[in-house]
């Protein structure tokens, strides 16, 4: 389908993240998970304080360093060089996944294959006989934050639906997701499912439910 | 007098045997032991279990011990990702076994085993095939899984600074699992960039103290490298 003559645009992967960025207030501590969500962290202004956890133990992660000023000890979750925020700490791994276990992040930001309308989410395999999965900290970010949040592309590639029923691939965790930010709108997951918070311009509920696999409705203004 | 710090690699890795569960500091290659992990593949123990967070990239260090046929089986959190090639390649030919284990549960398997608990129950993985076949009980209305101590036979680290006593500091991100591991094995080997006259580490400073710690080997190899 050629979305412009849809009448609407897709989100970009920034202004994906940029909207969730939108969402986080001064004062959460937040771990953002590899792909889209690193990106959330360019978008919250520099005066609004949000402290970045990662799981590698950092806690206060800031933006990259500028090339002659890296330090080589310094890696995000994603393997990248990061710099430290003043104020920020170091910690080893069994602390790290403590405070991430223990319910002390305000918020997680996680990439999905899919999320089911119960809450449920999948985003570490993609088949049951997956060569080498590959887990790492999701199961125990997923189980651990306050809230999880995902930001995804509304469908997958080849077309289908990662909003969905039931996920068909391998769990991660059961009931945890909260809200939902894909490239066509915002969702919140609730008892009764999928609730639509916002579209993107231009975009009908009628289209959006038509690209969606499971069941939706509007939230209460 | 107690001195823990050993002037050869062959001194600091003798008695790891055939069957030993190999503990691997590191997150990627920051805080990784390189030497030590060059130094197990000189001395020739095989039929290991190896407990990392990775599975090794290119084919060197951990990779190269793999590629070796050295590795019986590995427990790790995250063994496939980019330059991962010897590992997937192994494990695809079914010549090592993998325990995928999710990263928390992996560290808080090692601090307990440290700690002296046999088994504690979390939140993580229930519902999902890793959690299959785990005991589950219910507390306050949540269900959790029991997960056992995992300990090792001996642990490789890497550490920033370190005296005579094995007392250890640790460079930014490169601690991550090392503290957990120097206290999870029977057999602690630390590589530290620095050594320095007993005493001269700040008492509020030092993360992994001494009693922690049996040997420690000299290793001032500068920069690390992402790999």
């Amino acid at each position: 389908m050629n979305e412009a003559s849809a009448g609407y645009t897709p989100l970009s992967r920034a202004a994906m993240a940029a909207r969730v960025a939108r969402d986080i207030p001064e004062g959460w501590y937040v771990n953002l998970g590899i792909g889209i969500p690193v990106l959330v962290a360019d978008h919250i202004p520099a005066e609004r304080e949000a402290v970045i956890q990662s799981e590698n133990g950092v806690l206060g992660m800031g933006p990259a360093p500028a090339p002659d000023a890296i330090n080589r000890w310094l890696i995000n979750a994603s393997k990248l060089y990061v710099t430290l925020v003043n104020g920020g700490s170091y910690m080893h791994h069994a602390d790290s996944f403590a405070l991430i276990r223990g319910g002390h992040l305000d918020l997680c930001v996680l990439g999905a294959f899919q999320v089911a309308d119960n809450g449920d989410l999948a985003n570490w395999a993609t088949s049951d006989n997956d060569t080498a999965p590959a887990v790492g900290g999701a199961m125990d970010l997923a189980a651990g934050a306050k809230r999880v949040w995902v930001v995804m592309q509304h469908m997958t590639k080849s077309g289908h639906s990662r909003l969905v029923r039931r996920c068909t691939y391998p769990l991660t965790a059961t009931g945890v997701v909260k809200r939902v930010y894909t490239n066509l709108a915002v969702l919140d997951v609730t008892a009764d499912g999928f609730a639509v918070r916002e579209m993107v311009p231009g975009l009908t509920f009628d289209a959006l439910q038509a690209m969606t696999d499971a069941p939706l409705r509007m939230a209460a203004p | 007098m107690i001195n823990k710090i050993v002037q050869s690699m062959a001194e600091a890795l003798a008695g790891i045997g055939d069957g030993a569960v190999v503990l691997i500091g590191g997150f990627g290659s920051i805080g990784q032991p390189n030497a030590l992990i060059d130094g197990l593949i000189e001395q020739g123990a095989k039929e290991l279990t190896v407990v990392s967070n990775n599975a090794g990239t290119g084919r060197v260090g951990l990779a190269r011990l793999l590629e070796l046929g050295r590795v019986r089986k590995i427990i790790c959190s995250y063994p496939r990702s980019a330059g991962s090639v010897v590992f997937e390649d192994v494990y695809r030919a079914g010549k090592v076994e993998l325990e995928v284990v999710p990263q928390g549960t992996l560290a808080e398997r090692m601090r307990a085993a440290g700690a002296g608990i046999p088994a504690f129950y979390t939140p993580t993985a229930v519902g999902t095939k890793l959690g299959a076949g785990k005991e589950e009980r219910d507390f306050a209305g949540r269900a959790y899984l029991l997960e056992q101590a995992l300990a090792g036979d001996v642990a490789l680290i890497e550490a920033w600074e370190a005296d005579r006593w094995g007392n250890l500091t640790y460079r930014s991100s490169a601690r991550n699992f090392n503290p957990v591991m120097a206290t999870a094995a029977k057999l602690t080997v630390a590589q530290a960039q620095h050594i320095v006259e007993l005493g001269a580490l700040d008492p509020e400073k030092i993360v992994t103290p001494g009693i922690f710690v049996d040997r420690v080997l000299h290793v001032p190899y500068g920069e690390p490298v992402v790999t």
